[in-house]
């Protein structure tokens, strides 16, 4: 099964001509995605990396049968092209830009929320990596090679902490049914409790890991939806127990602006919902196996 | 991005919202000047840095004749101010701002800021003001007046009214406060301010309201269309360091410690700084070198760490996706032979062609300690800084 994605999704590249877009939409491609054209204004009619490029989304939709797209575009016109995507008909977008202005994201999700929700395009990122679903299909920026098939579902806001974490399980010989990363911003398209929501009803996935950080409310209230709603079991690593207090920690969302935002706070609350937290980054391997383990 | 009070105000004045005549001032004359400029009796002199909680620590002085205006800039400028919020270093004060005084009456709290909960602007009040809002969150949380609104159609007035009401507000001023709430609030939809804080919000012995203090945080990722407002960026607010690594283009935030890092990816930064932190060592920085990380990238990281003379040891933590670790490996050899690095320097390589980047490493010739876990990279670089320590000692 998988979430969001497999090697059957239709997938366009927005910002596909560029030297980024170009780039990513190779390697999707050489991990068996299945890329069916691009979309840059402009250059419709076009052949780039040997698929169809499309002036808009809503062609792409109807001539290639789009069904999900990854945003390239820079940051101050990557919110149009996230709402352009929705408009189309896409059901599934990843946003990989980071620097969106934050005012740009309350629009987004305030034009996603017009939309019924059974035809709400499901919006990750943006300032993500991506997501992929091992061997089936990957839409996003991670090196692929890493990722091994399995049945732990994972969601984080980093990109490199989620390879550290692919890679710790793979060396353990665990895989991964979708590792999903929502991105590193204050207000992003899906939070944790999101994707949760979906790897609770895959059939395949049996344990689901969050990689978690400082800054905003989204891991507590994903704690608490796991502990009223969720049948799998939870694990959880927060990064950033060394971070000062109103310090911006790269992330545009990693800062710790009122209580219960901080690693420790937000490690407290998690264990009191009866999440099992990763002691240590280097042990986020060993804890899922632990748990998988168990059951 | 922080701006100063006076910046503040100035742009709310355009809002519409009233403030007091003031001017600003760089040396001791200048503020005896604008003293002489105002008309009245009494003069509020405030430091002009990046913190709130200025008046505790000793940064805004009444003054009641120009001779106790002068002292007061003399005490101010050129001194640095710690206050709870600037930390143990303080934060200089190069400007300060001479106000008329104000014969206050009463005093509220009003802010508008982004709620990452809601994913809307939310619209914060209370009718006791001049404290921080925090402490009565704690105190008396029933007294705060929360009002959320709606990015599509914006701040309605109903809304402005009921926040005027909930402050206290005599109905004869009523108007006027919707003015002055609506004000703040497109101020902060039009630039792209993040949080716009009046506190206090004051009303007068004259009945007028008036903004005493302004605080307003701009985003960083909005400044490339308001260029207007990333001119009002003031670099002697920040730490240095950070300042360099932003012209450098790389993401860095100081901290205390004396066990440099650079890592790629925040995420992964702030775990190597936890893992470093549970080692038994202090990071003395943040560093998020990206994802393209280049030579001359690596070099430029590598010395804007060093140049921070707390540093006794450093960990390289590189997880190569889009990169390789064989370059990642070819720019820290690089980099360690330009600068003649002479603290110990742990590296650990993960990812994309890990094997081709442990064995440059390996085979450079150069002093590097080399680890393949998380776990062990923190503990190494420990035991490596515990060591220098124990030799200067």
């Amino acid at each position: 099964m998988a979430i969001l994605i497999n090697e059957k999704t239709k997938i366009i590249v927005q910002g596909f001509t560029g030297r980024i877009g170009t780039f990513h939409a190779q390697e999707m491609i050489d991990y068996g995605s299945n890329v069916v054209g691009g979309v840059t204004p402009g250059k419709g009619g076009q052949t780039h990396l040997g698929l169809p490029v499309f002036n808009t989304v809503k062609e792409a939709v109807k001539q290639a049968g789009a069904e999900a797209s990854i945003v390239f575009v820079p940051p101050a016109f990557a919110a149009d092209s996230i709402m352009e995507a929705a408009d189309a008909g896409i059901k599934y977008c990843v946003s990989i830009t980071d620097g969106i202005p934050t005012q740009d994201m309350m629009t987004v999700k305030n034009f996603l929320r017009r939309f019924p929700k059974a035809e709400r395009m499901l919006l990750t990122g943006p300032n993500c990596a991506g997501t992929i679903s091992p061997g089936r299909a990957m839409l996003g920026i991670m090196p692929g090679h890493i990722y091994v098939r399995g049945n732990i579902g994972v969601v984080g806001r980093s990109g490199t902490l989620g390879y550290e974490a692919a890679d710790q399980m793979r060396l353990l010989g665990i895989g991964i049914s979708t590792s999903v990363g929502i991105g590193g911003d204050p207000i992003p398209g899906s939070s944790h409790r999101d994707i949760l929501e979906r790897l609770e009803q895959d059939p395949e996935t049996k344990v689901a890991l969050m990689i978690g950080e400082i800054g905003g409310p989204q891991e507590v209230e994903a704690g608490k939806f796991a502990k009223e709603n969720m049948t799998k079991p939870l694990v959880a690593y927060i990064a950033g127990l060394t971070a000062p207090e109103g310090r911006r920690m790269g992330h545009a969302g990693a800062i710790i602006s009122s209580a219960g935002e901080s690693a420790a706070e937000k490690v407290a609350i998690l264990k009191e919902l009866g999440v099992t937290i990763c002691p240590t980054p280097s042990l986020m391997g060993q804890t899922v196996a632990e748990v998988l383990a168990k059951l | 991005m922080n701006i100063h009070e006076y910046q503040a105000k100035e742009i709310l004045a355009q809002y519409g919202v009233k403030i007091a005549e003031g001017g600003l001032a760089y040396s001791i004359v200048e503020a005896v000047q604008r003293a002489r400029e105002i008309e009245g009796d009494v003069w509020v002199v405030k430091a002009q840095i990046h913190s709130g909680a200025r008046g505790k620590a000793g940064g805004i002085k009444v003054c009641r004749t120009h001779a106790e205006v002068e002292q007061a800039a003399e005490e101010l400028i050129g001194k640095k101010l710690v206050t709870h919020q600037t930390g143990p270093a303080g934060k200089i004060c190069s400007r300060i701002y001479v106000e008329a005084g104000t014969s206050i009456s009463k005093e509220m709290y009003l802010s508008f800021m982004v709620d990452r909960a809601s994913e809307r602007i939310i619209m914060i009040g209370a009718a006791e003001g001049g404290m921080e809002i925090e402490k009565l969150a704690e105190t008396n949380p029933e007294a705060i007046i929360k009002i959320y609104i709606e990015p599509a159609v914006g701040l309605q007035d109903f809304q402005a009214r009921k926040m005027a009401f909930g402050l206290g507000i005599d109905p004869a001023q009523l108007n006027h406060a919707v003015k002055t709430i609506k004000g703040c609030y497109r101020a902060l939809r039009d630039l792209d301010a993040n949080t716009l804080e009046i506190n206090p919000l004051a009303i007068t012995a004259n009945n007028e309201i008036v903004a005493i203090d302004a605080k307003m945080v701009f985003d960083e990722n909005a400044l490339f269309r308001r260029h207007k407002i990333a001119e009002l960026r003031d670099n002697t607010q920040v730490d240095s360091r950070e300042v360099a690594a932003a012209e450098a283009g790389l993401s860095y935030v100081g901290l205390d410690g004396d066990i440099g890092c650079m890592i790629n990816g925040a995420g992964l930064a702030m775990a190597t700084m936890d893992m470093i932190k549970l080692a038994g060592g202090e990071p003395a920085n943040f560093l998020d070198v990206g994802g393209g990380a280049s030579a001359e990238r690596t070099e430029k990281a590598f010395r804007l760490v060093l140049a921070d003379a707390n540093v006794k040891a450093m960990l390289v933590n590189i997880f190569a996706g889009i990169n390789r670790c064989d370059w990642i490996a070819e720019g820290v050899v690089q980099a360690v032979k330009n600068i003649d690095m002479k603290i110990p320097l742990v590296v650990r390589l993960s990812g994309t062609n890990v094997e081709e980047g442990r064995s440059i490493i390996k085979n450079s010739g150069l002093p590097i300690i080399t680890a393949d876990t998380l776990a062990e990279a923190a503990e190494k670089v420990v035991r490596a800084r515990n060591e220098v320590v124990a030799q200067k000692a």
